[in-house]
């Protein structure tokens, strides 16, 4: 073993391998592209906060909700308390839970923005990310803006248990107003996208947007592939594969995710004839 | 809950010698009521009997008449999904769609254990837009492990096909009662139960992964579903403890095998009672307390504002290690 020289030459809070070229990349460059590999175009996962600057008019972000936290209805163990999870990760991430919504403006248009961060133990959704979420449903409501919520998660989280697959029925009515309101709903799914996120708000919005290459997908690969004993072809699950079975609008590379969406947003603002959102 | 609790009525005082007062099917509403206590474990296997009355024998005893109506109109017939037209009596035409797994091997194969497919959910969905088309209470029968999780399923569409189970669900203009017969596997489930009266029989499960999934996930070792059972909270009386259905149907002592005809008896007196008694209530108010229902689910933590102690946030040093 050349004794950690591989280490040496690339420390890891300096440097990043992309897994999909090879090609070692510069943290602080990456994080300029937006995680975005610069020679192959692999896009990393990217945190809620910096999602949230990617895609909205500089400084427009009020944060609504910041202080709701989760509470362990169950008395739920496994190998650690449920309590104990949820503090470790508010401190690995510094958020309180796993959805960071507000209001913000994308190309001078007024939004209610819901962005779901996979960081926050794997992004599941529990009582707090159902309530955040369904909150931000009914201000767009309340507001006659849009809404965008842009999934990153694993699932329902399994800590509150049939409580969070509540949740699933408790944000989609919120939609339904908001859909039968006539305001548009942009679901932008992101790596990894699965589970119960997917069977609900993910699956169902007016347009549906999708990063390249994210993993989007009912049941985990694992069970799919125990289901029939063999092994799921390649590219199975992913956006683009989404996209050719035809349960998504677009994949969108990051680069032009905030300006396809504010197109859109423009294209569905009503005119001065049509008073729909106003009234 | 309040706003159901008083539409309609769920909230009943108990009568001096310990019974609920007639009116409500005999249900049990408070779980302190409950007389054998099981362990969730237990629960789970009664769930699963092969022997249980399923949802076709449950749709024989139950109604008068059923008229079985097939396909989602657009790919196949999904087994797995059974629906139609029957007749409740004192009511009238009812709207029925259940999941149906299967009493023998052969049948559990062909109907694929009661694991819907996109098609079964699609066929659910223009069942529940006929009804409230023609202004028909739904009936609605739960009893599956989960959604269909093969690769075909994933092609055509099991995630959007389930939440627009549940949307529609969400916004039908018309009564919904929905029950839980045996077994409440996830999304899968979710797609049949969003309803006015969410019911369960007496040892039913409603989860949101299966015991054995949770295992595997959180203990890494699916002999450890015993454990991860106790710890979801899916069996039936800890689901009206914690408003996720409103009542429970009593099953004979030994399980609902043990007497079916007994336990379709007491399924059909809890159906017909809340079919009767939601259909007086004015849709508009009907749909408002339907989404006060779910809209109230759930446990959250808000601190009043001014009362927060400063964020913890990791020291800048820990990050930097980490390398983020």
């Amino acid at each position: 073993m050349p004794f950690g020289r591989q280490r040496k030459e690339f420390p890891s809070h300096l440097w990043t391998q992309c897994p999909s070229c090879g090609e070692m990349l510069f943290n602080k460059q990456l994080a300029r592209n937006h995680n975005v590999c610069t020679k192959c175009e692999h896009h990393f996962r990217l945190g809620a906060r910096e999602r949230i600057e990617l895609l909205i008019d500089k400084g427009s972000f009020t944060e609504h909700d910041v202080d709701l936290t989760s509470g362990d209805p169950l008395g739920f163990t496994d190998q650690k308390p449920y309590p104990q999870r949820v503090q470790q990760s508010q401190v690995k991430s510094g958020e309180k839970d796993a959805a960071i919504c507000g209001t913000a403006s994308i190309d001078e248009n007024q939004v209610e923005l819901a962005v779901m961060d996979f960081d926050f133990m794997g992004g599941s959704m529990g009582s707090v990310v159902g309530e955040k979420l369904t909150r931000a449903g009914e201000r767009a409501l309340a507001n006659r803006t849009p809404l965008i919520i842009v999934s990153s998660s694993g699932g329902a989280r399994m800590q509150e248990g049939t409580l969070s697959l509540m949740q699933m029925a408790k944000i989609l009515g919120a939609l339904h107003r908001l859909d039968e309101a006539g305001l548009p709903y942009i679901a932008v799914q992101t790596d990894p996208t699965t589970g119960g996120v997917l069977a609900s708000f993910a699956s169902l919005g007016d347009l549906i947007l999708a990063e390249p290459n994210a993993l989007i997908g009912f049941s985990g690969a694992r069970v799919t592939s125990e289901t029939i004993g063999e092994k799921l072809p390649k590219g199975f699950q992913r956006a683009e594969f989404v996209l050719e079975h035809g349960f998504i609008d677009q994949v969108v590379p990051r680069a032009q995710l905030r300006d396809r969406i504010a197109y859109f947003l423009n294209a569905f603002r009503p005119s001065a004839r049509d008073l729909r959102w106003s009234l | 809950m309040d706003v159901v609790d008083r539409l309609l009525g769920t909230k009943k005082p108990i009568e001096s010698n310990g019974h609920l007062p007639n009116g409500d099917g005999g249900l049990i509403t408070d779980s302190t009521m409950l007389s054998s206590q099981r362990t969730p474990w237990q629960s789970v296997q009664l769930a699963r009997e092969l022997k249980r009355p399923h949802s076709i024998e449950v749709i024989a005893g139950v109604f008068d008449k059923f008229e079985e109506l097939h396909g989602d109109r657009g790919y196949r017939d999904d087994p797995a999904v059974v629906g139609g037209i029957a007749e409740l009596e004192g009511v009238g035409p009812v709207v029925v769609v259940a999941q149906q797994r299967g009493s023998t091997t052969e049948e559990n194969i062909a109907r694929s254990f009661g694991m819907p497919y996109p098609e079964g959910y699609r066929k659910a969905i223009r069942l529940y837009r006929m009804a409230e088309k023609f202004h028909l209470p739904l009936v609605t029968l739960v009893d599956t492990p989960g959604a269909y999780p093969g690769p075909e399923a994933e092609e055509r569409g099991q995630a959007e096909a389930i939440a627009k189970a549940i949307a529609t669900m969400c916004g039908l203009q018309t009564p919904i009662v929905a029950v839980i017969i045996g077994e409440g596997g996830s999304g899968g489930a979710l797609a049949l139960a969003v309803g006015d009266m969410v019911l369960a029989l007496q040892n039913a499960i409603y989860s949101v992964i299966s015991p054995e999934g949770a295992a595997a996930i959180l203990w890494r070792s699916a002999t450890e579903a015993e454990k991860a059972a106790n710890a979801l909270k899916l069996a039936a009386s800890d689901l009206l403890r914690l408003g996720i259905v409103d009542g429970l149907i009593p099953e004979p002592a030994g399980g609902a095998h043990t007497d079916s005809a007994a336990t379709i008896a007491a399924i059909k007196t809890a159906i017909v009672a809340q079919v009767d008694r939601l259909g007086r209530v004015p849709i508009a108010d009907l749909l408002s307390a339907r989404y006060e229902r779910y809209r109230h689910i759930g446990t959250v933590i808000e601190p009043l504002p001014g009362t927060l102690p400063a964020p913890k946030t990791e020291p800048f040093w820990r990050r930097i290690m980490r390398g983020v």
